[in-house]
């Protein structure tokens, strides 16, 4: 680090002398910090996996009342997709709209004051969430239950068991992560919705055509891949989100795909919360073992929409 | 069709043609709904309904077709947005409504030790909590954000580890709470013993999720210090450090604080970490590094989870003062930037 500076004063007179020992100080503990987030990242991997190493070849008594890790992790796995789904299916058409009324729509001096409306919704916490979706939203939404039980009990997701008498279902947990996922998706949209080239809109509108019309040829071609790549950072948030699913789910172990029925599995995230307090040390590796598979899989969800934005940044900049 | 094609313009609707069909359409939806006794809901979505086939069917008339499909899509976007913003404003109203009989001089200035049954308990261990590991949070990410931010813009530009760097903290914001949680927790269990639980778990946790935002925020204010100031620094002789740390530094203070009070009010709402973390305990704990340490978004969990009358009205109370905190935070993060922003003419 320290550099052997007389020899070169002679050589070299208009550099700045006393200031390279704190330049070379100051670069290397900037680098230091930057290089932190790379260990940390690597870190989060390798502590997971030591810790939950054990976890995943558990004599079978840890998996009451299952046998394998397989076996536990499957209803688990089930419950968090069904989730995510149902939490995507009614947020993605809500979070385009949203999007388009603020970029598009809004009248101009309102349209902050309405991003800032849903950037609120953002900062709620999420225990809040889960205590009004566990006192309220559920009880809201049981007739909705009932009603789909009648209409579409056929199907395998609402049928063949009575529906929730209390609307405690994976279908509510569903919507109260739609709505936590809103905001993640409406800003990304937003933002790629404004910045579709002012050239191209004026362009179709001067052709004749109507809003919509200059939208759906101007703005959504331009905006496709930041749209894809908002949902998929809201998928990465409903596979990851805790306390909603916790609160408002009535929790059993058996496998279904009934997402109305009396009770379904937790999802992985709500699994952990729910039963960190029994902490044999067994169980605490398995549920640290289940952490690392929720992690593998919102890293790969987050890498790939990070790329699909990256990809279609670099495309737009050449 | 043969005289109005002569004409250049076409026919349109006046522009108060949606006011007008609105107020018909509730009042249409108004009849039934106080004959069978719908509530509110209901009868806007009647009205919704209503409005959603009558503009159109008046545009398809006068304008034509693709007029109407603009004004159905126009209604739909609306309606989107009156829909998303509506959890919102319930959720604020009920836990307003819910927390303010809660809130007293008592529940806020106790904690819940030895508190059995209906007895006045209150937040006061929470609160502490709170704040320790909020600010431990703090102190351990803000410098690793902004010495990371200060890396990526003035000595990573174009190169290829600050665009992995880049990338990765992008990745980061993605990580779940549990996840930071669990890290935390593998880290003191293998550090301390399986039974280990201390404030500082979710101090660290916090961080994890801490450090995106800052760094992102930091990066951005720090990108929009024109170069003229950093160019006039170097021209008078001052070395790099000095001119990052003496111009650009303070040039972008403003828009750092308001980054970091930002990040602070998202990860204060933090449960799930904590919960792994940190466990829970009803007395006052001020030591970091040992036992269990209770925050307020964990004390509202544990009480909402006793599923008791009384242990329902705590949760909302609790519930009020975090989200007034929140609101604060967000709202002072607001105040800095509008206050302190640095001109951006030169």
């Amino acid at each position: 680090m320290t550099a052997t500076a007389s020899p070169e004063r002679t050589e070299n007179p208009t550099t700045p002398r006393p200031s390279r020992r704190g330049d070379r100080v100051f670069a290397g503990v900037v680098r230091l910090a930057a290089l932190t987030i790379l260990v940390a990242l690597v870190a989060v991997f390798v502590f997971l996996a030591v810790e939950g190493w054990v976890g995943l070849t558990s004599d079978a008594a840890t998996y009451a009342p299952f046998t394998s890790f397989a076996s536990y992790m499957e209803p688990l796995i089930v419950s968090t997709l069904l989730a995510s789904a149902i939490a995507l299916i009614v947020s993605v058409p809500f979070a385009i709209a949203v999007a388009l009324f603020i970029s598009h729509y809004a009248p101009r001096r309102l349209a902050a004051v309405l991003a800032y409306l849903v950037d609120l919704l953002a900062a709620v916490p999420s225990v809040v969430f889960g205590l009004w979706g566990g006192r309220y939203l559920a009880a809201y939404l049981q007739p909705a239950h009932v009603w789909l039980h009648e209409h579409f009990g056929f199907l395998p997701f609402f049928g063949p068991g009575p529906p929730s008498p209390n609307g405690r279902s994976l279908f509510t947990a569903g919507i109260v992560l739609a709505i936590m996922i809103l905001p993640i998706m409406t800003a990304i949209s937003r933002e790629i919705f404004l910045q579709t080239p002012r050239l191209h809109q004026e362009a179709a509108l001067a052709l004749g055509a109507t809003r919509w019309e200059m939208i759906r040829y101007a703005v959504f071609p331009y905006a496709r891949s930041g749209m894809v790549s908002g949902i998929m950072l809201g998928l990465g948030r409903a596979l990851g989100e805790t306390m909603a699913v916790a609160m408002v789910l009535a929790t059993t172990p058996a496998t279904t795909l009934n997402v109305i029925g009396t009770a379904s599995p937790a999802t992985i995230a709500a699994n952990i919360a729910l039963n960190y307090k029994e902490a044999t040390p067994e169980r605490q590796s398995l549920l640290i073992a289940t952490g690392l598979v929720l992690f593998v899989i919102t890293f790969v969800v987050n890498f790939a929409a990070r790329w699909v934005a990256g990809r279609s940044a670099r495309r737009l900049n050449r | 069709m043969t005289s109005a094609s002569l004409h250049i313009s076409q026919a349109r609707l006046p522009r108060w043609a949606p006011l007008l069909v609105g107020v018909m359409a509730l009042a249409l939806a108004g009849l039934p709904a106080l004959l069978s006794g719908w509530g509110v809901v209901t009868w806007l979505f009647a009205a919704l309904v209503v409005f959603l086939i009558a503009m159109p069917v008046w545009s398809r008339l006068v304008e034509g077709r693709r007029s109407a499909t603009d004004r159905f899509v126009t209604a739909l976007v609306w309606a989107a947005f009156a829909v998303a913003v509506s959890p919102l404003v319930w959720l604020l109203w009920v836990v307003i409504s819910n927390g303010l009989p809660a809130i007293n001089a008592a529940f806020l200035s106790q904690s819940m030790l030895n508190v059995i049954g209906d007895e006045q308990g209150g937040i006061y261990h929470a609160l502490i909590g709170t704040l320790l590991i909020t600010v431990a949070a703090a102190v351990i990410s803000v410098p690793i954000g902004i010495l990371t931010a200060v890396y990526l813009v003035e000595y990573g530009t174009r190169s290829r580890v600050a665009r992995v760097i880049t990338f990765l903290v992008d990745v980061m914001t993605g990580i779940p709470s549990i996840v930071a949680g669990l890290f935390a927790l593998a880290l003191l269990v293998l550090l301390f013993g399986p039974a280990f639980r201390a404030g500082i778990g979710g101090s660290i946790a916090l961080s994890l999720l801490m450090i995106p935002t800052v760094v992102r925020s930091s990066e951005e204010m720090m990108r929009l210090v024109p170069d003229d100031l950093r160019e006039a620094s170097y021209a008078l002789g001052v070395p790099k450090w000095r001119t990052i740390t003496r111009v650009v530094l303070p040039t972008a203070l403003s828009g750092i604080i308001t980054g970091v009070v930002l990040a602070v009010s998202r990860v204060i709402g933090e449960t799930a970490p904590l919960l792994v973390v940190a466990g829970a305990t009803d007395g006052v704990n001020t030591n970091l590094f040992d036992g269990r340490m209770t925050t307020l978004p964990v004390f509202i969990f544990s009480q909402y989870s006793t599923s008791t009358p009384v242990g329902y009205e705590r949760a909302w109370g609790g519930a009020l003062v975090l989200i007034a905190l929140v609101m604060v935070l967000n709202l002072v993060a607001r105040i800095i930037g509008r206050i302190f922003a640095p001109a951006k003419g030169h």
